[in-house]
């Protein structure tokens, strides 16, 4: 019997004024641009967590989010994460109040390294993920690695190498890692394999790999040979290419424990 | 009906949530006479076991939990409260209720993972967090419909073990074999989320709401 824990599979969606922004084809009767009705579907096909990005832009609309994180909670019980936007302890009181297990913070974390201490304190470490975007940059003094923290989906470089900045969050008390290729994000090549592994060997705590799945196997190298605890995955479910079953059983088959 | 003990633990409202979901009748409350004419009772708790014991002796509610399980009314710990139920809690080297006897120990870091043959075993991360498979001890109205092998939902970095090896109902693998679920007679506790655990989770809340309904009958 194998009792190893679970490798999660966790897809993505993004929101807009409580809207999914990409068309996802389902068949059925499922309302496509209903992100509670595409969450529902997701957890009745084995999902084994949810994260939700917010991409809202006009402050005014931001509260149909926490309804949209409400109706998610009544419906779907699987742990959820939800992102964008969140720069303050109150908001992130607010969507865990909601009915969301966890928040994810990314560029505010960067610019306010203290927020995840504050939310730590305030909600527990297994509150609280940090989404790191990350570029591939020439080696320097400055970021040793090679990979270097960015934000506004890449436009801003912040001088910050994102190694020393995996361990900055662990240190200040972050529960959970989303690293973000970037680089990989969009092109479905697969995962920055070498950047996953690099930031898990580095920390302690679980890591989710983000950016680039395309196909099965894909999945099954982020959690191999990147050690990751977690693959994010979007398009590749969103556009019915493949179904979380089908990803599921490709791992299964590879001798990757999951979630039945 | 059920009722949620309320000493503002993290997750009371989707305990609440699933218990609704699941058309069961349930409240969060902190009432400690109303709370006394419920069915059963769930403890549910995220956090560290120091705040929250100073909380719940703070409202007589230390006291309150000690006399449900006197009267025999049936009580289900979560996550921290299956944790707290004990005497002792190395988080911060805690003194606990001591409803059952045993202690609740830390995850060691050096502990690894992986019995599986194609992966090589990795230290294990803290706290342990994602799906893990129960293997099911002893049969128990709470684990009708519920088998080896099921996956729950856990957030934890320390583990409960009971003094009698004879309560654990379930047990978890993580670095090593832990008690899962424990108990007996109605008095019962579980380390997973059973309110995030995915069908598993919320057939464990069914089976308890149907054992507090027959035993009222």
């Amino acid at each position: 019997m194998n009792t190893q824990l679970c490798k999660r599979i966790i897809p993505c969606l993004d929101v807009r004024d409580g809207r999914l922004t990409k068309g996802i084809k389902f068949e059925n009767n499922i309302d496509i641009g209903d992100p509670v009705e595409t969450a529902k579907k997701y957890y009745e096909e084995g999902a084994d967590e949810i994260v939700f990005y917010d991409i809202t832009a006009s402050h005014e609309k931001r509260g149909i989010m926490l309804e949209v994180v409400e109706n998610v909670a009544k419906n779907i019980f699987i742990p959820f994460c939800v992102g964008g936007g969140i720069n303050s302890v109150e908001e992130m009181r607010a969507v865990l109040l909601a009915g969301a297990e966890k928040v994810s913070i990314n560029s505010a974390a960067v610019k306010n390294p203290k927020l995840i201490e504050q939310g730590a304190m305030a909600f527990g470490s297994q509150a609280i993920v940090v989404g790191m975007d990350v570029k591939q940059v020439e080696k320097s003094e400055k970021i040793p690695s090679g990979y270097e923290i960015v934000i506004q989906g890449g436009r801003t470089y912040c001088g910050i190498d994102a190694i020393l900045w995996a361990k900055e969050c662990e240190k200040r008390g972050a529960g959970e890692l989303c690293v973000n290729s970037i680089d990989a994000d969009g092109t479905k090549n697969g995962y920055e394999i070498n950047l996953t592994k690099t930031i898990c060997e580095a920390v302690q705590i679980p890591v989710i790999a983000s950016g680039g799945a395309g196909k099965p196997e894909d999945l099954l190298e982020a959690v191999t040979k990147g050690k990751a605890s977690a693959a994010l995955i979007a398009s590749i479910v969103h556009y019915g290419t493949y179904t979380i079953n089908d990803l599921k059983s490709f791992l299964k088959k590879n001798n990757i424990t999951v979630r039945d | 009906m059920i009722a949620i003990l309320d000493y503002k633990a993290g997750n009371q409202t989707s305990v609440l949530r699933a218990l609704n979901y699941l058309g069961i009748e349930a409240c969060i409350t902190d009432d400690n006479t109303s709370i006394m004419q419920v069915d059963g009772i769930i403890f549910p708790g995220v956090g560290a076991a120091k705040q929250a014991m100073d909380r719940l002796s703070s409202q007589k509610q230390d006291e309150l939990l000690k006399s449900i399980v006197a009267e025999k009314k049936p009580l289900l710990g979560i996550c921290l409260g299956c944790q707290i139920l004990l005497d002792y809690s190395e988080e911060n080297n805690t003194k606990t209720l001591g409803i059952i006897s045993g202690i609740c120990k830390k995850f060691n870091p050096d502990w690894t993972d992986g019995v599986n043959e194609n992966t090589v075993p990795e230290k294990i991360r803290i706290p342990h967090m994602g799906w893990n498979s129960i293997q099911v001890k002893q049969e128990s109205p709470l684990l009708k419909n519920i088998q080896s092998g099921d996956n729950v939902y856990y957030v934890h970095s320390f583990y409960p073990e009971p003094q009698d090896p004879n309560l654990t109902l379930a047990t978890t693998t993580y670095g090593k074999e832990f008690t899962a679920i424990y108990g007996r007679n109605g008095l019962w506790a579980v380390q997973f989320h059973p309110e995030k655990s995915g069908k598993t989770g919320l057939q464990l809340l069914k089976n308890f709401n149907e054992y507090c309904e027959q035993l009222k009958k």
